[in-house]
């Protein structure tokens, strides 16, 4: 049996050897085994590694990494200045495993009301030390070998490394752009499932698909009637859905976020996931949740007991306090939901026109603070070269990064091996970033323009 | 092949009726299979989350999990009001294998061994015979050398060497290390060093970094915590050293679960390590004082189980000790048919009726010995003089009571 896919030719003989003679795999001196698991194979690659190395390298205004250069709000940072500098001296030592009381019992409060559950936050909360743990510990516990798990390309790239190193087999399904109207700016809403085709992909062995909405790098915000498609075929094969929304606060234009797990039938089979650091604009502080129905998460609490144990008590004490505040704003003008996605809106609309100005064509995304943009005018600056492993984007920006100053992300990375390099025309830029450093990029931009068009 | 210990009788079936057919396999309904990863089997048990809801939830003097109910010291706690507070704003912006684990162990090695798909073998720590009329020390605890060595076959991946140990306090001496040493370069074994309580040695006993014996560096992964360096455990920052060829795989993994830690922690930590480089081997650097701090708690601890009527191990390291409580096993009557163990009951008897917190040393032991084991419990010694005074009170009040006026 293929533990997974990508199995080397010559692990494959050694396989088949096993069933001659266990004792002869075993005689093999452990000197010419690998000194790592198994698990770990294909995944030591990670394209922000890389990038993010490139970006301290050089002198660059960087649009790259999708974390803010902007302060957190005053008072988040005071909550975690209290946390750590005030009396309560215990805030220093270990919590609650399973996440620290004043905080799960905000969150239980706060998202009971928007899924439309009532939430225990003893078995209905679970806090990770980032989404990203959350999302590790869905896929530990709940993805086994022979599991197939359904991505929507494209997908936040972690994803598939997780979903292998647990065992499982990723099947992908793409969101494609319909043609936007002559002379029209395309919009995130017009990348668009097939039905038939994201039916087609749920078969016996789907244990688990993965939403992400708003979605990174896209910023794509699925509608209802979206939702409700996924959440039928969901019901129908019986299978569980991890919904990760650390975006969920960063919608524009009016457009609503739909929480899949309110969806009927699907409170029972889905995690929701969420991040401190998206939320309050605090991604060094790396607090997570997720939320659940009990019989789900008492298995994510394994993995999470076995893996981190406790996450960092001061912070989760800070963003009890946020929340706390946010609840007692909510809806009002002074919400920092509420004015994040306002400022995050204004900054999207200005990157926009420079991109425009420097000749690409970008698509406006309904969420999220990434955007996608199609550079085919500027090909010309880097020659193709067809027998390459790299993807062209990647090789692209890599020359942008050092002739220009300038970081994106190659959408590739967020493309699943065999369809990579149909969406190479594709680089991501993120705009959660100071005046000053959009107004770097702006000036860029049009430099390059003038430098291409001529004065 | 049996991918871990404990497959149940219905998987074993299944995985041979593999052979036969994958396909077979694959059309069982996703209903008749458990919803979580078979990696998962057997691991949900903690016994952490039980005690430290007991102790929660009883009016208890807590000496049960090992946290300092001490404040860090100042120049710590300031390293990190100025990282959170301060203008830096981006502070707040990331075949089956075998591995050996010495019994007493702390209890997370077990459970993380079985989740890789590893299977845990065990070697225990025995007491030689103390002295007449002496107290007995985590230093009388040693490995049979001929014991040790049989443990290391062809199919062992790593051992793991925990020293200071908790929950025993055994410093493991440089013979001790050399022969454990010998082994792994003889079989090409890993070895996990867990140092976290490296710091916290007593009566001039030296620490022995295992990774700078001869052979060692290249097959050994040294772990370190800030939690218990800075006696800051909520803080969550640990670190690995090692060779570049081993710990190249802990970064996929870790970039592939965790990723980024919390940023803000770890530039404190980086100026408390700057502040005690600047002091070392000084008499006021906080390692040298808080192992003072520590020494004269454990001798207070020993005082105080003693006049409770039990025998304390003294510890050589870590704030963790070890007591042998036999003489107060009438107060818990035995159940030989229970699932759990005797001293894990005793202690819940202790926590509801004289409000005191321990550890039970079973859950330090893998399956098969945890019963041989069940006349110790742990307690945690790392608390203000106002917790071990109260301690102290409960322990001499139930002497008294047992013995009469």
């Amino acid at each position: 049996m293929l533990r997974r896919s990508g199995l080397s030719l010559g692990q494959y003989f050694l396989r088949r050897k096993n069933r001659a003679g266990f004792s002869w795999y075993l005689n093999k001196t452990k000197m010419s085994r690998p000194i790592q698991a198994r698990r770990l194979e294909g995944l030591d690659k990670n394209v922000w590694v890389e990038f993010v190395k490139l970006a301290a390298t050089y002198p660059a205004v960087n649009l790259g990494q999708g974390f803010p250069d902007l302060p957190p709000p005053d008072f988040a940072k005071e909550a975690f200045v209290k946390a750590v500098g005030g009396e309560n001296i215990m805030l220093h030592q270990y919590t609650r495993v399973f996440g620290h009381p004043a905080l799960v019992t905000i969150l239980a409060r706060f998202f009971g009301k928007l899924l439309g559950q009532e939430l225990d936050p003893l078995t209905n909360v679970l806090v990770t030390v980032g989404a990203y743990e959350a999302l590790f510990c869905c896929f530990q516990a709940l993805v086994d070998e022979g599991d197939e798990v359904i991505l929507i390309e494209p997908y936040f790239d972690c994803y598939e490394p997780m979903a292998k190193m647990a065992g499982g087999t990723p099947v992908f399904v793409q969101l494609r752009p319909k043609a936007a109207g002559a002379g029209k700016l395309m919009s995130s809403g017009d990348w668009q499932l097939d039905p038939a085709e994201l039916a087609s992909r749920f078969t016996k062995r789907t244990k688990a698909i993965v939403l992400n909405s708003p979605n990174n790098p896209l910023g794509k915000v699925f509608r209802r009637e979206e939702m409700e498609f996924i959440a039928d075929l969901c019901v129908k094969h019986d299978v569980l859905c991890f919904s990760d929304e650390v975006y969920e606060w960063l919608v524009y234009d009016g457009k609503e976020h739909i929480r899949i797990a309110s969806l009927p039938g699907m409170w029972d089979r889905t995690i929701t996931i969420g991040s401190a650091g998206k939320t309050f604009s605090t991604t060094g502080w790396k607090v997570g949740w997720t939320l659940g129905p009990d019989h789900l998460l008492k298995h994510l609490r394994t993995v999470h007991q076995n893996a981190v144990y406790h996450c960092p008590t001061a912070a989760q004490e800070a963003v009890a306090q946020a929340f706390q505040r946010e609840l007692d704003h909510y809806g009002k003008p002074d919400s920092y939901f509420v004015q994040l996605a306002q400022e995050m809106q204004q900054k999207r609309d200005w990157l926009v026109q420079s991109l425009i100005a420097g000749g690409m064509k970008p698509i406006i995304p309904e969420g999220t603070y990434f955007m996608m943009a199609d550079y085919s005018e500027l090909k010309s600056e880097v020659p193709d070269l067809p027998d390459s492993e790299e993807p062209y984007d990647s090789r692209f920006i890599k020359w942008m990064i050092k002739n220009k100053g300038l970081v994106a992300i190659p959408v590739s990375a967020f493309y699943g091996t065999p369809h990579k390099r149909n969406f190479d025309h594709l680089i991501r830029f993120c705009f959660v970033k100071e005046e000053a450093t959009l107004k770097a990029a702006d000036d860029i931009l049009r430099r390059w323009r003038l430098e291409k068009t001529g004065p």
